[in-house]
This record gives structure tokens, C-alpha cells and sequence, in this order.
């Protein structure tokens, strides 16, 4: 992947990676959504929605809560999402491969988003004195400054990670030993355990919950049963 | 208390504070956190105070406004609803001062409780559910968007209008039902979910094959049972990152 294929896969990343925290927040950047928009927009929605679902089980386990580092989403689900559907789904080592550098995105992005903080509260000491003043051209031009810097933060997570990891995923992807199936298995069982793990984090103080899930399981063999 | 001025503030000025409220996290940073979002979002209206946006009332509310604040972005349209009342009522600015800082701290709580631990992970389940069903990729992003942006956009309105409403006596209202048992419903319905949508889901994604599918779930149910041990002990995306990455130099190398 060149610079020229990559500079559209970073807007898109761009846009999405300002929606995590800077606007609007509509959880157009959640990469079951990312995922997906990223493989329609090379032309396989349904390859970027498998990752995206594998990768939406993952994120689950991490809450945006305040000022807590957190991987952000938006720009990996975009690199996962691109890379994955770019690949031929019959290649076994597609989804651990493309599920890896995702994860490595999100990551690395999450750590931009804490020098993007650090960088605005830099900045906010030159025009402290102008805010005390109660300038509303200080305040505005600081506040689109923010939002243009995270706008910039996403499309350089997103164009560098394409550049690195492309390549990468196409190499290993070629010189893949694991089976098909047992290369799904491991990306699905790890991923239900996150799951499963990051909910029962946050739900088990609600009263009668497990039963609740067990319900649910209970409807899930209804459908087996009803299927056959 | 409750002077009419900011019941009648007009369409236009309303329609401005709650578009710049969805880009009030624009300017966070770890010094004012929220605060010069709030004044951000609050100023269209400041302008109405006697003055405009020469006078003397603009500028020291838009300065007190700008100031360290922290609250969860969706609720942040109470206080931000109830401040601009205030200013506009002309209330004195050391009350002003104290009830940010009372504020702050219910509001930040209670929306991380009822939106990102509770309203976030069910719309990702029905998704997920949707995708374990068979649904398309735009079923399934569809059924995502539209039901978690039906609860986000109408709390950012029902905050502002609360707080515009309400003035100072803003706190009665996060008493409402919504905001208390939320969380509990919204939990259970989750865990409900949840036991359909996720071994829908793997079924989907591992593919044909019975015992294939039997061996994924036992397998899963015996991690989630040590990951459930761990608790907050255990970030599970870094323990993916972990093993994906053994995994892939694995096969990689053999």
C-alpha cells in the first residue's frame, strides 16, 4: 500500500477517530460500525463487519470512564477493517493476523489521545490569560484547535499504521502454518473470553443477573432446537 | 430564581448550544478537563446578557464558565443548561462557583453508570446479536447506530432542557427514575442478551460444524470463569494483544 492508497483509509480514520472523544460522539467510531464502513469502503462490508464484531467483543472490556487511557477504537477498527477485508476470506491467517495489528493500532492510539491532551493543556498556558479575560475569539480558536489537532491525530495513527501493517499482515498471511479452522477457534475463543470477562466485570453487581444470562443461553438453544 | 428570561431563550440560540454540546469534549485536556467546553457551548447564549458580547457581565461569565469542570459529556447539558440560567438570572458568581464544583462530581457518576457501563454495552450486544442472527452489514450497523443514538441524542436534549428549566434546582431532577434504575434494568437486559447474542455470534464466526461450536463456547466458558476471578485485576484487550501475538509468531515460525 502507497501513500495515494492510503490517504482516503486516513480520512475515513480521521473522522471516525474524532468521534471517540471530540464530536460527536454518536459511537460512529465503535468498530463494529468502523469495521464495516472500512470494508465497504474497499468494496467488502460483510469482511469488515466479521472483524468488527470480533474486535466490538474486545472493546468491550474497555469503558471510555473520564480521564482514564483507554485504547481507542475508531482509527483501529478502520485499519482492521480495511486490512481484513482486503484479504481472501479462505486464507487462514487473515483474521489473527489483520485481529493483531488492529489491536496494536488501538493501542498505539490510545497513547496519541494522552499526548493530544498533554499538548492541548500546553497550549491552553499561552492563552490562559485571554480566557480570564473572557475573549470568545481566544476560546473558540482554542477549542477548534483541539478539535483540528484530533482530527489530525487520527489521520497519522491511521495513514502510519496502514503503512506498517499492511505489508506486514500480506507477509504473514503468505507464510501462514496454522490450519483454517483452528485459526478462527483461537481468534473466537479469545475474543468471547474478553467478552464475557469485561461483562461480567461490569454487570455481576446486579442483582440476579447470572440468571438473566442463563435465560438468555436458554434462548439461544431454543433457536438450535427450532433450527433443526 | 426563576425569571423567564432563559425559559424564552430563542430557537436559534437553543439549536447552537445543543449542536456545540456534541463537540464539547473538543478542547479536553488534563488541566480544565471539560471547562473551556462548557464555556464553549454556553456562549452563544452569554451573549444575551446585558452588553453583548462587549459587556462586562459577557466576558467575566465567559471566563467563569471556561474553567476546570468535569462531568460525563451526555449529562454535561444539565449543568451546562442550569449555568447558563443562572448567569442569565444574574446569580451571584461565588454561588455559581460552588454549584460547578457540587455538580460535577453526581453528574460525572451517574452517566458513566448509566451510559458507558450499562446503555453502550447492551446496544453492542443487540448488534452482535443481530450479526449471530444472520443480519447484513447494514442490519447490523443500522440496529447499532439508531438504537444507542435514540438514548444518546434525546439524554443530551433531556439535559438541556432539564437544566435550562430547572436553574440551580437542577439536582432534584437526577433523581428521575431513568437515572437511578437505569443502570439496574438496562444491566439485566444486557446479561439477557448477552446469552443469546454471544454464542449466536461465535457460531456465525467459527462456522459449520457441531462440535466445532460446542468446543469454542466450553472453551470460552471456562476462560470467562478465570478472566471473571481476575476482575479488575485483568485488562482482557491486553491479554487478546498477548496472546494473538504468541499465536501469530507460532505460526509464523512452524
Amino acid at each position: 500500500m502507497n501513500l495515494a492508497q492510503a490517504l482516503p483509509i486516513g480520512l475515513l480514520g480521521a473522522l471516525l477517530g474524532l468521534d471517540v472523544v471530540s464530536f460527536p460522539q454518536a459511537m460512529i467510531s465503535r468498530p463494529i460500525v468502523a469495521a464495516t464502513l472500512a470494508g465497504g469502503f474497499i468494496g467488502n462490508p460483510q469482511g469488515g463487519l466479521l472483524i468488527g464484531v470480533v474486535l466490538e467483543m474486545i472493546a468491550l472490556d474497555t469503558l471510555p470512564f473520564g480521564a482514564s487511557r483507554y485504547p481507542e477504537w475508531g482509527s483501529a477498527g478502520v485499519v482492521g477493517g480495511t486490512l481484513y477485508a482486503a484479504q481472501s476470506p479462505s486464507m487462514p491467517g487473515a483474521l489473527p493476523a489483520t485481529l493483531l495489528a488492529a489491536l496494536l493500532t488501538a493501542s498505539i492510539s490510545g497513547w496519541s489521545m494522552v499526548v493530544l491532551r498533554r499538548t492541548i493543556a500546553v497550549r491552553l498556558e499561552s492563552v490562559r490569560d485571554r480566557l480570564e479575560e473572557g475573549s470568545r475569539d481566544a476560546l473558540h480558536s482554542f477549542h477548534l484547535m483541539g478539535m483540528s489537532l484530533d482530527l489530525l491525530r487520527g489521520a497519522l495513527v491511521t495513514i502510519t499504521a496502514m503503512l506498517i501493517f499492511a505489508p506486514i499482515v500480506r507477509a504473514i498471511v503468505a507464510i501462514w502454518g496454522a490450519e483454517s479452522a483452528a485459526s478462527h477457534v483461537v481468534v473466537v475463543v479469545t475474543a468471547a473470553i474478553v467478552a464475557g470477562g469485561a461483562l461480567w466485570k461490569v454487570f455481576h453487581s446486579v442483582r440476579h443477573v447470572l440468571w438473566f444470562f442463563l435465560a438468555g443461553v436458554a434462548m439461544w438453544g431454543a433457536t438450535l432446537v427450532g433450527r433443526r | 430564581m426563576t425569571s423567564p428570561v432563559a425559559l424564552t431563550l430563542p430557537l436559534r440560540v437553543k439549536a447552537a448550544m445543543y449542536f456545540r454540546l456534541l463537540a464539547l469534549q473538543g478542547s479536553w485536556n488534563y488541566e480544565t478537563l471539560l471547562g473551556t467546553g462548557i464555556g464553549f457551548v454556553m456562549e452563544p447564549a452569554l451573549r444575551l446578557l446585558p452588553g453583548g458580547v462587549r459587556g462586562e457581565q459577557y466576558r467575566s461569565a465567559l471566563a467563569r464558565e471556561s474553567r476546570y469542570f468535569n462531568a460525563h459529556p451526555y449529562l454535561a447539558g444539565v449543568a451546562v443548561g442550569a449555568l447558563t440560567r443562572a448567569e442569565l438570572d444574574g446569580v451571584d458568581p461565588t454561588r455559581i462557583e460552588r454549584f460547578r464544583t457540587a455538580l460535577a462530581g453526581p453528574l460525572g457518576s451517574v452517566g458513566d453508570r448509566l451510559v458507558w457501563a450499562s446503555w453502550l454495552p447492551f446496544c453492542s450486544l443487540v448488534a452482535i446479536g443481530v450479526f449471530g442472527a444472520g443480519g447484513s452489514a447494514l442490519a447490523v450497523v443500522g440496529t447499532f447506530l439508531l438504537l444507542y443514538n435514540a438514548g444518546h441524542f434525546l439524554l443530551r436534549a433531556w439535559g438541556l432542557r432539564t437544566g435550562l428549566s430547572r436553574g440551580l434546582n437542577v439536582a432534584s431532577a437526577l433523581g428521575n427514575p431513568v437515572l437511578r434504575q437505569g443502570p439496574l434494568y438496562i444491566g439485566r437486559a444486557a446479561a439477557l442478551m448477552a446469552g443469546v447474542a454471544l454464542p449466536l455470534a461465535l457460531q456465525r464466526i467459527a462456522g459449520p460444524g457441531r462440535m466445532l461450536v460446542g468446543g469454542v463456547i466450553t472453551a470460552s466458558l471456562i476462560g470467562i470463569l478465570l478472566l471473571a476471578r481476575l476482575r479488575e485485576r485483568a485488562e482482557g484487550w491486553r491479554i487478546a494483544l498477548g496472546v494473538l501475538a504468541v499465536f501469530v509468531l507460532y505460526s509464523v515460525l512452524t
